[in-house]
């Protein structure tokens, strides 16, 4: 039995995942050199080797340590309020020895707490377990907003209202919500900063100012459609290689994809994605109990969601927001907390396994 | 495990049901998604397939270099020369301010320059070199490249710029170059032009601007968004702007210039056989040099207050009064129309009156010449002769005459600015004046007064004319063919040669009134006259254009040409207030023909 468990996590899951993470390097070598290739590597076995130990772990652990976790992630949250690191004018870091960023950890925890908040309520929830679940969501996203990062906050938020959809949530209430939310939205143009205004005015109308603001959009676009149907080639990719691409190892790496591999490039990671979307879903779909359909059915939909957000950003259908692309951008929290939560999702899979073996 | 109320399978299955929605949205989000980079990609690739290639390649013009202007002895009068600008690249350099201070203690920038620069620094891209200063010295320069380690971002750039070398004598012939005004770039050819390049205003530069300019080549440059240069290419040569050679001999240019000594005035040299201008001096002169990078104020302020306007182009701009240079046209004009001949005398009493008027036409000499003929009519410049012939020559007759010689028409002479001044005429003064001629006016026109405005260099063109005994050969100042014509009145060479027996007779004959410059050397003929300057107060068509000057003194006008017989050379001089022509202009044209006969003949002797 120990020894089964030890085994290799779900093949298909897991194959696609070092696919697309294989990928990902080939096109962050184009983009940033071996120096990011190298150091993003060490983040992808980091991370991987999280994945491998998360996917041994029996899911009830998961949910029986699920208050905690999230306590510990607010207290992280306030401390970085309170103690953090200024980076470009937000504290999102917090520094005991290596630098961590709480909000990551919390696009995990808060699913989970939330999904732990439903564990026991019927369908449709109740109000009791309804309110319960708003207010955690609501203390997590203010705690991130006040950073400020009004992007993860939103992010982590709807992970949240994610689960509360699965459990059940009656469609009249969703409907409700969302005519409530957009009415809201000229309220919320009140509460933003001037750069996230420029973002969206700017994704508004690129052309109203592209030397600037618009700039990276516009180029994005160049890069984009002047990559064509099979691409410029690896490597050959003049926006990125003569920087005309803004921050391309980063949020634009998609952009350097398209460039040089083209729209079948393009086809092939969306197919990917997709894959990798339908399997976790697969898996949220068999699972046993509540907890984990909840949790894993809202990992697998914000996965979805930060894809995209990215591919619709750098393509000009949505505004500039600063969501990397997951498992291919170079950068090395969001790798780690994605590739944990699909550790997550495989342990719940090899669960229902074990439970029918 | 759960609550009373928990309903497992229920519960299983709506969430079942809420995964198959998302599933939908996350297909239909992701077929959006791929049409959307299917709209980028494959639809639109070519668009963006351009924008990116607009983006990696820049095309530079290279700049051709201007034609080079030579005198007809292959003597360079107009050359390009490196100098050096210095140039401010804002991403490299550090504190602006603080350089700046620093480097006007090597190189000085006036206040103007200065808020310029700032004006420019909010502008210019921050990767793009700005030009702080042009045409630096060779001191300057010296002293940058030794500091050149304190002073990141700023650097010297080699450019060409014009040269000239005899700036002061030829500066009316060549003109000057200058930066290109906005109004002048917005008509020329954008592709030929750019907005920092240097056009001809005046003289041969500008009206051989077209030849001199040259076209740009096209250098192609791979840069990166940072202006980063990764290759470069030269797609299309430029073409350097076409030498020209002149039709003036550079040393009897300066020997003109230099007859005049303090004289102010204008003086044309040409060759009658074919129409070449062999000097072409309008004094003073000023030295061309000063205008090339744009002039100082105080430079341009003296040169434009000073009364002897050296800016102001005599030889075609100027208008006189051609004064009884006109005399042995009209003398011609009688043989023509067979109102006189070589046997015809007149008597000179000391003046002329109309039939029935009161007024009285004098003579200079203060009770007549006496009898004379045609050849001592000219040779002692005897007015009654003249007041005589215009009367019963008419004016019509005259004025159609004296047209295919060219005066008061644009002679085409190739320099920018040329005036048109007046040939009068009833028609003439019908249309400008709005009123009819008066038979006066017809007998001060015999001795070129009244009306007449003529240019020197339609004088030259008219004398040229004239020594070549009707023959036309258009003046030129740069070599090429033209195109020899005739006066369409068929003048016969014994009428030809009358009229020239006068003029010869002006320099040769004992009572000629320019006998001060016979030569033993060749047959000069010539013939002096006086333009009146107070004259000309009324006109006012060519007010603006005419040199009013505040004396009242007479401009001294004298035309010659020699050797007689055979004439090498044909000689307008204008000499401002000189008073009389004999006196004061004969001397110059003396010098100026001097100058070109005997040279051949001191060459063998060296």
């Amino acid at each position: 039995m120990k020894q089964t468990r030890l085994a290799f996590p779900d093949p298909i899951l897991s194959s696609l995942l070092v696919l697309l993470l294989a990928g990902g390097l080939v096109v962050l070598y184009s983009a940033g050199g071996w120096v990011l290739v190298e150091r993003q590597l060490i983040r992808i076995i980091l991370g991987l080797t999280g994945f491998f130990v998360i996917t041994q772990i029996r899911p009830e652990r998961f949910e029986q340590f699920t208050p905690y976790l999230f306590v510990i992630t607010l207290l992280m949250l306030v401390a970085v309020l309170l103690v953090g690191v200024t980076v470009k004018g937000a504290q999102r870091w917090l520094d005991v020895g290596i630098s961590i960023q709480p909000s990551e950890l919390g696009k995990i925890t808060l699913p989970m707490m939330v999904a732990w908040l439903f564990r026991h309520s019927p369908i449709p929830p109740r109000w009791p377990s309804l309110l319960a679940a708003m207010t955690v969501i609501a203390l997590v996203a203010g705690l991130i907003y006040q950073q400020p990062d009004l992007g993860t906050a939103i992010l982590i938020a709807v992970s949240g209202l994610f689960v509360i959809y699965l459990a059940g949530l009656s469609w009249r209430l969703i409907i409700g919500m969302s005519g409530l939310a957009l009415l809201s939205l000229p309220l919320l143009w009140y509460f933003l900063h001037d750069y996230q205004k420029h973002r969206v005015l700017t994704f508004l109308n690129p052309e109203s100012d592209p030397l600037n603001r618009g700039w990276n959009i516009i180029q994005s676009k160049i890069a984009i459609g002047s990559g064509g149907f099979s691409g410029k080639g690896w490597t050959e990719g003049t926006q990125t290689q003569l920087d005309f691409l803004p921050e391309h190892s980063t949020d634009f790496i998609l952009s350097v994809l398209s460039e040089e591999f083209g729209f079948l490039g393009v086809l092939l990671l969306f197919t990917l994605y997709f894959c990798i979307i339908m399997r976790c879903l697969y898996i949220a779909y068999n699972a046993k109990n509540t907890y984990n359909r909840l949790l894993c059915g809202a990992l697998s939909l914000i996965f979805f969601v930060y894809v995209v957000i990215n591919a619709g950003m750098i393509s000009g259908l949505l505004p500039v927001v600063g969501v990397p692309l997951p498992l291919v951008s170079y950068g090395g929290t969001s790798i780690l907390t994605l590739l944990l939560s699909f550790g997550i999702i495989t342990a719940v899979h090899k669960h229902k396994k074990l439970i029918q073996q | 495990m759960g609550t009373p109320l928990k309903q497992p399978h229920l519960e299983r299955r709506i969430f079942q049901q809420r995964l198959w929605v998302a599933v939908m949205v996350v297909v239909v989000i992701f077929a959006a998604l791929i049409g959307r980079y299917f709209y980028l990609q494959v639809i639109k690739h070519s668009y963006y397939a351009e924008q990116a290639e607009k983006n990696r390649i820049k095309t530079n013009r290279i700049k051709a270099s201007r034609g080079l202007i030579y005198d007809r002895n292959g003597i360079l009068l107009a050359d390009n020369v490196t100098t050096y600008r210095l140039l401010l690249t804002p991403e490299k350099a550090g504190n602006i301010e603080q350089q700046l201070t620093e480097l006007r203690k090597l190189i000085p920038l006036t206040a103007d320059e200065l808020s310029e620069i700032n004006l420019q620094l909010q502008y210019n891209p921050i990767f793009k070199p700005l030009i702080i200063k042009d045409k630096l010295s060779d001191q300057q320069v010296a002293a940058f490249a030794v500091r050149q380690h304190q002073f990141p971002g700023f650097s010297t750039q080699p450019y060409l710029i014009r040269q000239y070398l005899y700036p002061v004598v030829m500066s009316h012939v060549i003109g000057y170059v200058g930066k290109i005004t906005e109004q002048e770039y917005l008509l020329e050819d954008k592709v030929r032009y750019a907005a920092d390049d240097y056009v001809g205003k005046t003289g041969i530069e500008s009206y051989y601007e077209q030849q001199l300019h040259g076209h740009p080549g096209i250098l192609s440059t791979v840069i990166n968004a940072k202006g980063k240069i990764l290759s470069e290419e030269i797609n299309q040569p430029p073409k350097n702007g076409k030498p020209l050679t002149l039709t003036i001999d550079l040393a009897l240019q300066q020997a003109t210039y230099e007859a005049f000594d303090e004289n102010t005035g204008s003086a044309i040299a040409v060759d009658p056989n074919t129409g070449e201008i062999l000097a072409m001096v309008s004094k003073p002169g000023f030295n061309s040099n000063l205008f090339i990078n744009g002039i100082s104020h105080a430079d341009y302020q003296q040169l434009t207050t000073s009364p002897e306007k050296p800016l102001f182009n005599r030889s075609i701009k100027g208008g006189y009064e051609p004064g009884s240079t006109i005399k042995p046209y009209m003398a011609l004009a009688g043989l023509f129309y067979q109102l006189i001949d070589e046997d015809y005398t007149y008597f000179s009493r000391g003046f002329f009156q109309l039939p029935g008027q009161a007024r009285k036409y004098h003579d200079w000499k203060r009770g007549g010449h006496g009898q004379v003929d045609i050849v001592n009519s000219l040779a002692e410049s005897v007015n009654v002769f003249y007041y005589d012939l215009a009367n019963r020559l008419g004016i019509d007759r005259i004025h159609d005459f004296l047209q295919p010689f060219g005066f008061g028409q644009l002679t085409g002479i190739d320099v920018s600015g040329e005036k048109q001044g007046i040939l009068p005429s009833r028609g003439w003064k019908r249309a400008f004046r709005n009123m009819i001629w008066f038979p006066g006016e017809t007998v001060i026109a015999g001795i070129g007064q009244g009306y007449f405005v003529i240019t020197p260099i339609q004088m030259a063109q008219a004398l040229a004319i004239f020594s070549a005994k009707g023959e036309i050969n258009p003046l030129h100042l740069v070599q090429k063919p033209v195109k020899t014509e005739h006066l369409p009145m068929e003048i016969s060479a014994k009428d030809w040669q009358i009229a020239h027996d006068g003029m010869i007779a002006v320099v040769n004959a004992a009572n000629g009134t320019g006998r001060s410059i016979r030569s033993d050397d060749y047959l000069i003929a010539g013939k002096s006259g006086t333009s009146q300057v107070y004259g000309k107060s009324e006109e006012d068509i060519y007010k603006k254009s005419e040199d009013l000057p505040k004396e009242l003194r007479n401009h001294a006008l004298f035309i010659a040409f020699a050797p007689a017989e055979q004439p090498q050379i044909a000689v307008v001089v204008v000499a401002e207030h000189g008073s009389s022509g004999s006196k004061a202009a004969a001397p110059i044209a003396r010098k100026i023909i001097d100058a070109h006969l005997k040279k051949p003949q001191e060459n063998p002797s060296l």
